[in-house]
């Protein structure tokens, strides 16, 4: 148990440069082409998600102008059903399963939790890298079945029988059962390494209780994911099987289920809304907290809540299903348990008012989204109480009341909370401020077109439109609200582009940000922006919730990590003490090419069971390959620094 | 010929029977389902809309009461004092949430209770079964020639409880019609029981709320509520066996109706056609729309609708009719005198 010799040192300004240098060159990842697929860095992996996920949001986007101009007068022949039924279950999957979740939880996550913990890099760098190839596959599996005519038709959700071998033949039910599979194993890579990030990686003296918000939302995230992924994994998989090889898990003409499919959809789709939410709201409180200039008011509330959420969040999934006629008595127990999260979350609104009331609010960008967030996400959360009741729902269920309803909760919960995050970011991740004043444009022009976009739905859910019709008669007096919500889309647009120009325009020629333009807290504004490819000259220490508000000027660092190679510290899961060191495994082109094997596997296993025995092997080859011992024995670590415990 | 007739049936599209918007809409009821539920809406978005002005307000104080104009990070503020008063604020809040959302459940189960719970005799019981894309409707009888069957129209004596027995014949379907009461789903598997009482003498319309595939958009119904003696006299009508035809032009069409493909899906009782796999018309022209709630029951609609119904419903089940003039003229005369 002996702990060798202090490995938290007072700083030495001696040979800092040098230092820099060497971790620099230590820590560099290789360029060009083919260096660009052996990447394992977690800020260069994380701002691959946040783009390449931003490009689905424009592509979803692009869908659901299309969806508001085919519904912009009735008995419209812009779009026939077989078209708009692709056209809709393609914006609803690429927006949850391409953008939603790729952005605000690997996205964010993987750029930012490594740089709040203190750390070099994200635990399991290959297992990152290689979840956003395999992320990336799904996206163009799924987009080239569109391209070419086969996209999926049954619904973001794709209920079975409709889904099933005798209503949906083809291959566009399979398509989108097999995105499900790779953008799952991507949620549940990330999941798996940013958990380990946070609960080992963490800076010394960073003891559980003093873990920033965001990195406690990010730790409830990954638990919900690697809880929810895998039910919905079985729903897709088994429907995949009744598609594939004749299964008839849900075919109730043979004793299948069709609601079994319901309960294993939903046991993950309604943890995947907070999966959705909770960065978001982890955003705000981070950015209320700096922009209110005072800790934030309530950690350990907040924090309760956060965990609150995620057990509430596997306890309400019915409600998605109160229609199907369930008893009454177990319909209640759901209806209880959904207005229970209205706890949790109410309690954050509650301490952010309290934050701001006794802080001294500058309303900057950032925090001019997140009111945005505030008020968009009020009115979906409050619609979202209505129809946690049972006879309430049973009348807008299926609706376009519900339609309004989840774009209030969803983009007020992550679209929001998204832009306010990039700009806030945006310095840290470019080095350069984002225009505060076309930020402002973007903000009022978004949202103004987003309410009247979907403000307007409420009343044509209340006035009996459902979801999912490619088209109404003009009996049905829908017309003009039709008119009015499509018109959104122009300002919601604008604001888009404004913001594609703020971002071309800043990244080149904003203002310089320098290490800490906020004056924020957390440790990833410690080093330069943005960060060097070793993150921390020193990993740092913390003594406090609010690092670098409270931290003293000598702030112990650690010291003992080697240079010359790529060292990391691992720390103990609650009270962050040194345990031992670890080293990070390097670039390397194998998650690359076990990401082609695997996907080459699961496309081929859209036409044919065949690719699961010819598939295999290739993918055994590469997993060997990316498990190979790289045979170097470690050059013997000095005797004042083989510290082991 | 085909071209024109579709051109002509489009037009009446346009003409179709309008749907009253009273008739429509879950915040005018017609029954004391829908009626429970309106309340129970109003009830709730009352609270929450006092809940969203307070939060508003709490916000929109806090940030006239803190703002600070500035564009470099002020310093640090401590305010332990402050945070003391707030975390009674804080559990004042919370325990104010608790209640409403307490008060809120009660409300709900109480309503859920009063929607759901039937205490009437004498029902009159309907069997509705989902098709792509049509509802079968049928009024089950222990005698089989007492049965009656007919499509996407549901008549029901007014003031009296219907009890609705749902299945499905393929794909999952949603029962709905909003000045009624809510949804019930119609699954494959599963019957399902639910029941209304409709209280004002109306046509009531009602469309599929659960995605079932490519003419989802156009699975319409009707609910028409009447008097009992109405109801009585309908019921009467449709027990009866199809009528003869009488002139010999409805005589050609009965002949063109079991000598096409007509007869390989469709039910006329009182003659040979007895497949169930589209509606049944043995008295279809009593009806007011054609092709669920699609169409109005005219000859150049139903022209339109039976040489290519594609064209209309693209990728409904029921196939093109390339039929000479003539014999589409006769298959129309004589389904109009199905009543």
């Amino acid at each position: 148990m002996a702990v060798a010799e202090p490995i938290i040192a007072n700083d030495q300004d001696t040979g800092e440069s040098e230092l820099a240098r060497r971790l620099a060159r230590t820590w560099r990842q290789p360029t060009g082409i083919w260096g660009w697929f052996c990447n394992t860095h977690h800020t260069d992996i994380g701002l691959r998600f946040m783009v390449t996920a931003f490009i689905f949001l424009l592509l979803g986007g692009i869908l659901a102008a299309m969806i508001r101009l085919q519904l912009i007068r009735p008995e419209s022949s812009l779009m026939g059903p077989d078209l708009y039924n692709q056209v809709f279950t393609m914006h609803g999957s690429t927006m949850i399963f391409l953008f939603a979740v790729p952005m605000m939880f690997q996205g964010f996550g993987v750029y930012i939790v490594p740089l709040m913990c203190g750390a070099r890099n994200i635990a399991f760098p290959r297992l990152n890298a290689f979840s956003y190839y395999l992320y990336v596959g799904g996206a163009l599996v799924l987009w080239g079945g569109f391209l070419t005519n086969t996209g999926p038709d049954v619904g973001w959700f794709a209920y079975v029988p409709l889904s099933g071998p005798a209503y949906s033949p083809g291959h566009r039910a399979d398509i989108w059962s097999q995105m499900i599979t790779f953008t799952e194993v991507s949620a549940l890579g990330v999941a798996i390494c940013l958990a380990t990030t946070i609960l080992r990686h963490r800076a010394p003296g960073m003891t559980l209780n003093r873990m920033p918000i965001l990195l406690w939302e990010k730790l409830v995230i990954s638990m919900a994911v690697i809880f929810a992924m895998p039910a919905v994994m079985v729903a897709s998989g088994l429907l995949l099987l009744d598609r594939l090889v004749g299964t008839h898990f849900f075919n109730p003409a043979e004793g299948g289920d069709v609601l079994l499919y319901q309960h294993l959809f939903w046991f993950f789709g309604h943890p995947e809304v907070y999966i959705i939410f909770l960065p978001g709201a982890a955003i705000v409180s981070t950015l209320v907290e700096c922009f209110s200039r005072r800790r934030i008011f309530g950690y350990t509330p907040i924090v309760v809540a956060v965990v609150a959420t995620g057990f509430i969040g596997f306890s309400v999934w019915v409600h998605h299903m109160f229609a199907v006629g369930l008893p009454q008595l177990s319909e209640s127990f759901f209806t209880a348990a959904s207005l229970m999260i209205v706890i949790p979350t109410g309690t954050q609104f509650f301490c952010w008012v309290v934050t701001i009331w006794n802080g001294r609010l500058q309303l900057r960008l950032p925090m001019l989204w997140c009111f945005g967030f505030i008020f968009v996400f009020l009115i979906g959360g409050l619609s979202g109480v209505m129809l946690a009741s049972v006879p309430v729902d049973l009348q807008v269920h299926d609706t376009y009341f519900v339609v309004a309803h989840f774009h209030y909760v969803l983009i007020g919960g992550a679209l929001f909370p998204m832009f306010a995050g990039i700009y806030f970011w945006f310095p840290k991740m470019t080095g350069r401020m984002a225009d505060p004043t076309l930020g402002t444009w973007h903000f009022w022009l978004f949202f103004i077109g987003f309410n009247l976009t979907f403000f307007t739905l409420h009343f044509l859910g209340l006035r009996g439109m459902p979801r999912r019709v490619y088209t109404y008669s003009p009996d049905m007096h829908w017309h003009w609200l039709n008119v009015l919500a499509s018109s959104g889309v122009v300002f919601m647009t604008a604001g888009l582009l404004v913001f594609l120009a703020n971002v071309i325009w800043s990244r080149r020629v904003g203002e310089i940000a320098g290490n800490n333009p906020w004056g924020d807290a957390g440790l990833e504004w410690a080093m330069s922006s943005p960060p060097p490819p070793y993150n921390f000259l020193h990993i740092p220490t913390v003594s406090g919730r609010d690092p670098l508000w409270e931290d003293p000027p000598d702030q112990p660092v650690v010291v003992g990590l080697r240079d010359d190679i790529r060292e990391t510290l691992v720390t103990q899961s609650l009270d962050a003490d040194p345990q031992h060191k670890d080293e990070d495994p390097g670039p390397s082109i194998w998650p690359f090419l076990t990401a082609l094997t695997v996907s080459a596997a699961f496309v081929g296993s859209i036409f044919t069971p065949w690719a699961v025995p010819i598939g295999a092997p290739p993918v055994i080859v590469t997993l060997i390959g990316w498990l190979w011992p790289r045979g170097q024995s470690p050059t013997p670590r000095p005797g004042g620094e083989a510290w082991v415990r | 010929m085909n071209a024109e007739l579709n051109f002509v049936s489009f037009r009446l599209v346009a003409q179709a029977m309008p749907v009253d918007p009273g008739h429509h809409h879950v915040l005018q009821p017609a029954a004391p389902q829908a009626g429970n539920i309106e309340w129970l809406y109003w009830v709730v978005f009352w609270i929450l809309f006092a809940v969203f002005a307070l939060m508003l307000a709490g916000f929109a104080t806090a940030t006239a009461k803190a703002r600070v104009i500035s564009s470099r990070p002020l310093p640090i503020i401590e305010d332990e004092e402050g945070d003391h008063r707030a975390r009674w604020a804080l559990g004042s809040a919370l325990s104010i949430t608790v209640i409403t959302l307490f008060v809120i459940l009660v409300l709900s189960v109480v309503t859920g209770k009063r929607v759901e719970g039937l205490s009437s005799k004498n029902p009159v019981t309907i069997q509705i079964t989902g098709h792509q894309w049509w509802w079968e409707v049928t009024y089950p009888n222990s005698q089989a020639d007492q049965t009656i069957t007919t499509a996407n129209e549901i008549h029901v004596p007014l003031n009296t409880p219907v009890v609705v027995l749902t299945n499905s014949a393929d794909v999952i379907h949603s029962f709905w019609a909003p000045s009624i009461t809510g949804k019930r789903d119609l699954v494959p598997g599963y019957s399902s029981a639910f029941w209304f009482q409709v209280a004002k003498a109306g046509i009531y319309h009602g469309q599929c709320a659960e995605f079932c595939g490519l003419q989802h958009a156009h699975m319409g119904l009707s609910v028409i509520a009447e008097t009992a003696d109405k109801f009585q006299e309908w019921q009467q009508r449709q027990i009866k066996l199809a009528a003869e035809p009488s002139t010999s032009e409805a005589i050609r069409g009965r002949g063109v109706f079991l000598t096409h493909a007509c007869l390989m899906c469709h039910t006329i009782r009182g003659t040979d056609a007895g497949s169930h796999l589209g509606p049944d018309l043995t008295h279809v022209a009593s009806r007011k729309m054609i092709a669920a709630e699609t169409l109005p029951n005219t000859a150049g609609a139903l022209a339109g609708w039976i040489v290519d119904p594609q064209r209309i419903k693209p990728g409904t089940l029921m196939s093109p009719n390339p039929l000479a003039p003539d014999d589409l003229q006769a298959l129309v005369v004589y389904l109009q005198s199905l009543q």
